[in-house]
């Protein structure tokens, strides 16, 4: 099966800014170590939630808005692309990932097989 | 048997389908061709085939390799096959953290206690709609989000074991009010778990409070009415269940145990003494109360306060528990004001009881409590 793990945190950064240089890079060094882990086929970090751009179409006109689509406190900021056997394959993997225990979340979710 | 269908199908629904037409085969089978010498091997092969047969038609092999290997001639399996039981496995799966709590229970009701939709409903107070809507969303979980139907890996049990004791002694105590099967069920799953995790003292502890409630069914029910404790006769008692129960809980102890199944198997062994330790019982629900802070335990505490003597004492307990709409409150209140004499207030009470009461034996030994003041 086919799961995308979304990362979701705070952009304010306070809590990955609290911490020493050399425990932020064992943090990056977290992130890149599980997208190096067997069946993680995909993955990146998004830039800030402030470069993006929202776009819809109405009566065949796009309309486009600056900003993530959702305003929340908690935004998309990466994510990644697992094959796994099964769900708690996908759920141990996600536990592994920073952002879930700095004050973040991450949404395990099935691909549609097709 | 739905276990063993679930294991081999792979899916709840096609398990549950199966086995109903299996069922169905049977019973128009058998009375012609003679009942086959293992019924149970015949349904389950029976309706593992069905199943199959109902895949090749819907093209979702691909999903179903394992059942590729399924040899065609149903009669050679019949004799021989002797297929495990996978109770285990169904209810970790129904307990998985990824599905909603009520979402658990739910399912586990269904799937191991085999209650319809309809008796669930009613122990959960919710609609039937709502109660359905729940069990097919649990189901389609499972199956979309890839949840695995085995017993956890051991990294991961402990942490799953919560969930799964307090699912299988809920499907106990849904089967304690005179639904025997339903608590023969929860003790086979209590018996399983200690196999599977036999140094646990709470998994031990749990097996053992199942065994000491269920050893008095015989003796709790009466001409439809219920029998207290004090009032059974204890000729009809299981000793032998009384025996293994106590046995378990020693073992429990002996590891360690000291949770809330470990209190409450000990409270349930020392009330089977004659005359019961009512101060040691009192003292272990005070214990119990500090760790559940549940309003019902302190109310079973005041039970006990007030068999030990102290029944003023107790009165003032039971005011000060929050269980307005609990008839066994009501009850518990009617009973120690007899013994105060304030019989107004006692009838009172028990007025209020069985209003509040869920069964025709509550209503009417309540009743009977209520009609004994006036003589």
């Amino acid at each position: 099966m086919q799961y995308m793990l979304l990362i979701y945190s705070n952009e304010s950064m306070t809590e990955f800014d609290k911490l020493s240089e050399d425990e932020q890079k064992g943090i990056l060094g977290e992130y890149y170590a599980i997208s190096e882990t067997p069946g993680v086929t995909g993955g990146n970090q998004l830039e800030p939630s402030t470069t993006a751009t929202t776009v819809r179409v109405q009566d065949g006109q796009a309309l486009t808005t600056d900003g993530p689509f959702a305003t929340t406190k908690e935004v998309l900021g990466g994510y990644y692309l697992l094959e796994a056997d099964d769900l708690d394959t996908a759920l141990e993997i996600a536990a592994r990932i920073p952002a879930a225990r700095l004050g973040g979340a991450i949404e395990v979710r099935p691909v549609v097989a097709r | 048997m739905l276990a063993t269908l679930v294991g081999l199908l792979g899916d709840i629904d096609r398990a549950e389908e199966a086995a109903q037409s299996a069922f169905a085969r049977a019973a128009e089978r058998w009375p012609r061709e003679g009942t086959p010498a293992n019924p149970r091997a015949w349904l389950i092969a029976t309706a593992r085939n069905l199943a199959i047969d109902r895949i090749r038609r819907d093209r979702t092999l691909a999903a179903k390799t394992r059942l590729l290997e399924v040899p065609e001639n149903v009669d050679d399996e019949i004799a021989e096959t002797a297929f495990p039981d996978e109770r285990l496995e169904l209810i970790f799966t129904c307990c998985h953290p990824a599905l909603a709590t009520e979402a658990q229970v739910a399912l586990a009701l269904r799937t191991l206690g085999g209650l319809t939709t309809a008796e669930i409903a009613r122990a959960f107070l919710v609609p039937e709609p709502t109660m359905a809507k729940r069990l097919v969303r649990a189901k389609q979980k499972i199956k979309a989000a890839g949840i695995p139907f085995r017993v956890p890996p051991d990294h991961l049990l402990p942490d799953r074991l919560s969930t799964v004791l307090a699912v299988i002694y809920l499907i106990f105590n849904e089967g304690y009010g005179g639904r025997n099967e339903l608590a023969a069920e929860a003790i086979l799953l209590g018996r399983a778990m200690v196999e599977l995790m036999p140094d646990e003292p709470e998994v031990r502890c749990l097996l053992a409070l199942m065994l000491l409630h269920d050893a008095r069914r015989e003796a709790r029910f009466a001409d439809g009415t219920l029998v207290l404790l004090g009032d059974q006769d204890r000729s009809l008692w299981d000793a032998g269940q009384i025996a293994a129960g106590r046995a378990a809980l020693d073992r429990g102890l002996a590891l360690g145990g000291r949770g809330p199944y470990a209190l409450q198997a000990a409270i349930a062994s020392l009330h089977l003494e004659e005359p019961p330790d009512w101060p040691q019982i009192a003292a272990l629900y005070g214990e119990l109360g500090r760790l559940t802070g549940s309003p019902v335990v302190e109310l079973n505490r005041a039970v006990a306060v007030a068999e030990a003597g102290e029944v003023e004492a107790a009165l003032a307990l039971l005011d000060a528990v929050e269980l307005e709409d609990y008839h066994h409150l009501h009850a518990a209140r009617a009973e120690l004001l007899r013994r105060l004499d304030r019989v107004e207030e006692s009838g009172a009470a028990y007025e209020r009881a069985r209003a509040l009461a869920h069964s025709d034996a509550d209503r009417a030994f309540l009743q009977r409590r209520r009609d004994e003041l006036e003589s």
